[in-house]
């Protein structure tokens, strides 16, 4: 141990490591942000509103962008190579240049799912088959041909997540509350559209969410079919239609659509369980980052001095991860002085 | 002529036909219907279900998948006892609910 500031390397910039690297900074360490995309924000900075109360993502991540201004920032910068030294671990970036760090947080996030893995539901196959991320850039841009007036719009829950065929055995958790987001800014937008939901189950665990559920039947007449979508065709007219089992009436059903909108679920970021393995940090039995324990250790790995935040290691809501964000930057305050 | 064999009509709903009016005129005049979660407490509580598989859960359903004839023959059954108003996790008043479909037709008029 030197004497000098400890510097923590941050891997991701998204939400959980613009927040931890605010706290680290705050408890005077030296957090180096390493985002490999050209700007900080991560999925967060794609997203339109959240759930529950419509906040504009913009208004989440401005204060996280402003207080993390000051901290060195890599951007457009990979990893290529991650070694455990001593005590310490030297990043080496893609550039060649090297890192030296006495502590590593993950905050690597997720992928979402590849839709077009569900063959059955058409996505990159039917033209008016989308994500819920697709749809999420339309709120912003409002640009994509394939959104024009619609009459009938479905959304489909559980793509790829809660799939032991597609190796996702695990739920998603946030796309329940996010589907019936979408769906209530459907209704907004297009009052007269008729706007189904295929659900397995629906899993609205968190503070206000059941209250989001209850709006979206009585105030907008969302319809709620629990059933999940068999398979989808298109017809000649380039709709789409859809087939599923009504299982609270044991019939099957088919509609037609002018939308059809996937509720991509959430995976480990495969960097970050490639990373991972380099410094001998495993993998959970769902694909995601193992914590030392998943109970009051969630944050912390089963290596000295390798970290976690935020979705790489598991599903996350925003709260959740700005929370894990704050408690890793605690974590790590306590491996650092404990060292000292 | 009999060729030996016959064709079942489809059991499948088609949601791009069903007629839902009636379904719409009942929730103009109690909203609260919209918010069925389809937990069936009403239907396990209900006196008459044993002998005739009333189900406020099955009317409201099946007034949204034009099922109307089995929606009557279930309303027939009702003895309008209220137990399903007391079970109601949403807190809907389904005792209020099935006077006030009794006065719908399947066309949504108010009749009676």
């Amino acid at each position: 141990m030197t004497n000098r500031q400890p510097v923590i390397a941050v891997i991701g910039a998204g939400i959980a490591g613009l927040e931890a690297a605010h706290q680290l900074a705050a408890l005077g360490y030296k957090p180096v942000l390493i985002e490999k995309a050209p700007v900080v924000g991560g999925h967060v900075a794609e997203w339109n509103r959240l759930f529950p109360d419509m906040t504009p993502a913009a208004e989440v991540l401005e204060p996280l962008r402003a207080r993390a201004e000051g901290i060195k920032t890599l951007l457009n910068t990979e990893i290529s190579a991650i070694n455990r030294l001593k005590d310490e671990y030297n990043i080496v970036l893609g550039d060649g240049t090297t890192l030296l760090c006495q502590a590593v947080l993950f905050a690597t996030g997720f992928h979402l799912f590849d839709a077009s893995r569900k063959e059955e539901y058409g996505y990159g196959i039917y033209n008016r088959v989308i994500t819920n991320r697709d749809l999420e850039q339309w709120f912003n841009t409002r640009q994509d041909s394939r959104i024009d007036h619609p009459k009938a719009v479905g959304f489909v829950h559980c793509v790829g997540s809660r799939d032991l065929k597609a190796g996702n055995a695990q739920c998603s958790k946030v796309c329940c509350i996010t589907a019936i987001k979408q769906a209530i800014e459907i209704k907004e937008e297009f009052p007269d559209a008729e706007v189904y939901c295929f659900y397995m189950d629906l899993r609205l665990f968190g503070k206000k969410y059941e209250d989001f559920y209850i709006r979206a039947q009585r105030d907008y007449g969302i319809h709620f079919i629990r059933g999940r979508v068999s398979e989808v065709g298109e017809a000649i007219d380039g709709r789409v239609v859809v087939k599923a089992e009504d299982t609270l009436s044991g019939r099957p059903v088919k509609v037609t659509l002018d939308l059809l909108v996937l509720m991509a679920g959430i995976v480990c970021n495969p960097d970050a369980r490639h990373y991972a393995q380099q410094i001998g940090v495993a993998r959970d039995e769902d694909g995601f980052l193992e914590s030392r324990n998943n109970l009051d250790a969630i944050t912390e790995s089963s290596r000295p001095g390798v970290f976690f935040a935020g979705a790489c290691t598991g599903a996350k809501t925003v709260p959740e991860t700005l929370a894990e964000a704050r408690s890793a930057a605690l974590a790590i305050h306590l491996y650092l002085s404990k060292r000292a | 002529m009999d060729f030996g064999f016959q064709l079942s009509p489809s059991s499948a709903v088609n949601l791009d036909t069903v007629d839902r009016r009636r379904y719409d005129a009942l929730v103009q005049l109690e909203p609260d219907a919209l918010t069925c979660i389809g937990c069936g407490s009403c239907s396990a509580t209900c006196t008459a279900s044993p002998w005739s598989g009333m189900s406020v859960r099955k009317v409201l359903l099946g007034l949204q998948r034009g099922r109307d004839g089995e929606v009557d023959r279930m309303l027939s059954a009702c003895m309008l006892c209220g137990k399903c108003s007391m079970v109601c996790p949403r807190g809907i008043n389904t005792r209020q609910l099935i006077l006030t479909l009794c006065r719908l037709d399947k066309n949504g008029e108010v009749v009676r």
